[in-house]
């Protein structure tokens, strides 16, 4: 039984991870229409800029947070303008195809600049707290809550504020809402720089729970997150949260009772599986097609 | 009347070009045998350049096979490494375990053909979800196959399992490449032209549509996932016998990437289109390789750029007119001046 709870426990930090990469995949799917393939890169170069934060500056827990969750929405942005936004009216797989590419530029700039694997230094006093043969860490506990509020600021921003309000306007109708007097280019930058930013921000997280970091690891990452978005009904919000938790519990319960190597079979079969019963994702609504 | 009078002087103005593709392909065919069997046998092109052509060959194959379902039918399938995978592994362990040492020169093609069947087996499996689910939702069909084969193939340790599978001889040989290029290219375009190329065609435009103008959507796809997939084992088994060593790393969604750029670098819905995307990225990397790791930072880099300048990629949705027929070929150039007379300027 505890042995279960710790799973869960291990589920939990890794399905918020996945939750926070979703979140990115599905808002600017949601706003774009366009699925950002580069995100999972976006999110090693989260890790990274933690890396170089925590290693050169030598500042505490909370800075190289913000200071990475930072750099990351900013290169997000940078990417959307340069890369993306010209291709706004373009056929949507040159979009992909952009964003594939971009991605393939961050692996391959990161690794010509870092070749090997880098160890993220120790940010936080990790502390063991044991309840009978339960074991809970600090780490833990972190990963998860700050996940969560995360998460929670970010639906708090998406229903609840004005820009907020924007996004949810342009994702339902884009040729309308500019007339409505919606600045659409800043509010499309801005759902980059939140995306991307909780990009990084797992990125950071990912990097202080698993903590050898390398060019690579955005990719299998990355695909997985966008596996949860599509599970949970790529555009919507709270369903890339449910496909995070879903999919993490999924593959940690997996490892811890078959050998672990079965993982990804046993995962991608499930989502094959659900994908076949409920083709539109969890919350997704189908939608109608006309001819 | 004045219809039928410029369509004349359409065909009059081609007329030599489009009869002269008549004798064009057979001695086309012919010489490349010939060149191919030259090279590989007197090795005037030295090994690496001969590496290299077959690399080419088994690009050109595996992009032609992808441009069906993503171009041609308009799905956005990211599995091609998987098909490859199967293919690569049946081949490999046909010439390795099954077939006698000294007769697998001739027993070759045989192994490669059972890849593609393999091959084609799946890819009727994986055409059954196409049914209901399409777009974003497909894809992810198609990634999840990707990952469950190479999954699967980590897991059985009769073929290696992550270590991977070695022992094949070097049976790609140039010749052997060249038919299996020109195969694929000939089979799928005229299927691109035939009836069923028609039904493809207007499952891209709009599925329900076509529903409802009779095309059997279920068939088209089905037929079409089986061909690509097909071919895409028959790359496999072409690729596992010119490295002579495969391990299911080498079939994950990189590959797949691989193949999608090639695709939309040469531009979708075109023969032509990926057979000079396969030909220039190869090439490429091969070309920039004294740069080591930032050729790999450039590729992508250009990528972007030519998607940004030119978003349809070098041919998209046009063809080279030695793959058009007659009738198309007129009924395009008709419909793009009909095109110009109402100031239309999109391509």
């Amino acid at each position: 039984m505890a042995y279960i709870f710790q799973q869960a426990l291990n589920a939990l930090q890794l399905g918020s991870i996945y939750a926070l990469i979703a979140l990115g995949y599905t808002m600017v799917y949601g706003i774009l229409t366009m699925i950002n393939f580069a995100h999972g890169d976006l999110f090693m170069v989260g890790a990274f800029f933690c890396f170089l934060i925590a290693f050169y500056l030598h500042l505490s827990f909370v800075p190289t947070l913000l200071l990475s969750m930072t750099g990351v929405a900013f290169l997000g942005v940078v990417i959307e303008r340069l890369a993306y936004k010209p291709l706004r009216n373009a056929p949507r797989v040159s979009a992909i195809i952009t964003a594939l590419g971009v991605g393939l530029f961050l692996e391959n700039f990161t690794l010509a600049l870092a070749p090997y694997p880098k160890h993220i230094p120790t940010l936080l006093e990790n502390t063991t707290w044991t309840l009978g043969t339960l074991s809970i860490s600090s780490l833990q506990i972190i990963v998860i809550v700050l996940s969560l509020v995360l998460m929670l600021i970010l639906d708090f921003i998406v229903q609840r504020t004005k820009a907020g309000m924007a996004m949810r306007a342009i994702s339902w109708d884009k040729t309308i809402v500019p007339l409505m007097g919606v600045p659409v280019n800043k509010i499309i930058s801005l759902t980059f720089a939140l995306g991307t930013g909780l990009g990084g921000a797992a990125g950071m997280m990912y990097g202080l729970a698993y903590p050898v970091i390398d060019p690579y690891m955005g990719i299998m990452v990355g695909w997985k997150a966008f596996i949860c978005a599509v599970v949970g009904g790529i555009g919507n919000i709270r369903g890339a949260m449910i496909g995070g938790f879903i999919l993490g519990g999924v593959e940690i319960m997996v490892a811890a009772f078959f050998p672990s190597t079965y993982r990804d079979f046993v995962a991608f079969t499930l989502l094959l599986v659900l994908l076949i019963v409920r083709p539109y994702g969890i919350l997704g609504k189908p939608q109608p097609q006309k001819v | 009347m004045a219809k039928l009078s410029s369509t004349y002087e359409n065909i009059q103005e081609h007329w030599h070009a489009l009869t002269d593709k008549k004798y064009f392909w057979p001695l086309f065919m012919i010489a490349g045998i010939a060149f191919c069997m030259a090279a590989s046998t007197f090795e005037f092109l030295d090994l690496y350049l001969q590496l290299i052509l077959i690399y080419v060959g088994i690009n050109i194959i595996l992009t032609v096979s992808l441009n069906l379902i993503n171009g041609y039918m308009g799905e956005f399938s990211v599995g091609h490494a998987g098909f490859m995978a199967i293919g690569a592994y049946i081949a490999s362990l046909l010439t390795v375990h099954v077939f006698p040492p000294t007769a697998q020169n001739l027993l070759f093609p045989l192994a490669i053909l059972a890849g593609g069947l393999g091959a084609a087996l799946v890819g009727f499996l994986v055409a059954i979800p196409s049914f209901k689910t399409r777009g974003d939702y497909l894809a992810i069909v198609t990634l999840a196959f990707c990952m469950i084969v190479k999954s699967v193939l980590e897991n059985i340790d009769a073929v290696g399992g992550p270590r991977g599978l070695l022992g094949m001889e070097k049976l790609t040989t140039l010749p052997w490449v060249f038919f299996w290029t020109a195969l694929s290219v000939w089979v799928i375009r005229n299927l691109v032209y035939s009836n069923f190329g028609r039904g493809v065609l207007s499952i891209r435009e709009d599925e329900i549509a076509s529903d409802l103008m009779s095309v059997n959507t279920r068939q088209v796809k089905i037929i079409a996932f089986v061909v690509s997939s097909f071919f895409a084992g028959i790359a496999g088994g072409l690729f596992a016998h010119a490295l002579q060593f495969i391990n299911p790393r080498m079939f994950d969604i990189l590959k797949s990437t691989d193949i999608l750029i090639m695709v939309y670098l040469g531009g979708i819905a075109s023969i032509s289109g990926s057979i000079i995307g396969a030909v220039i990225y190869t090439i490429l990397l091969e070309i920039l390789r004294p740069l080591g790791v930032w050729r790999m930072v450039l590729m992508p880099l250009m990528l972007v750029l030519l998607m940004i300048y030119r978003p349809r990629g070098i041919m998209g949705m046009r063809e080279a007119r030695l793959f058009t027929p007659l009738r198309d070929f007129v009924t395009e150039k008709l419909w793009r001046q009909k095109k110009k007379e109402a100031g239309d300027a999109t391509p």
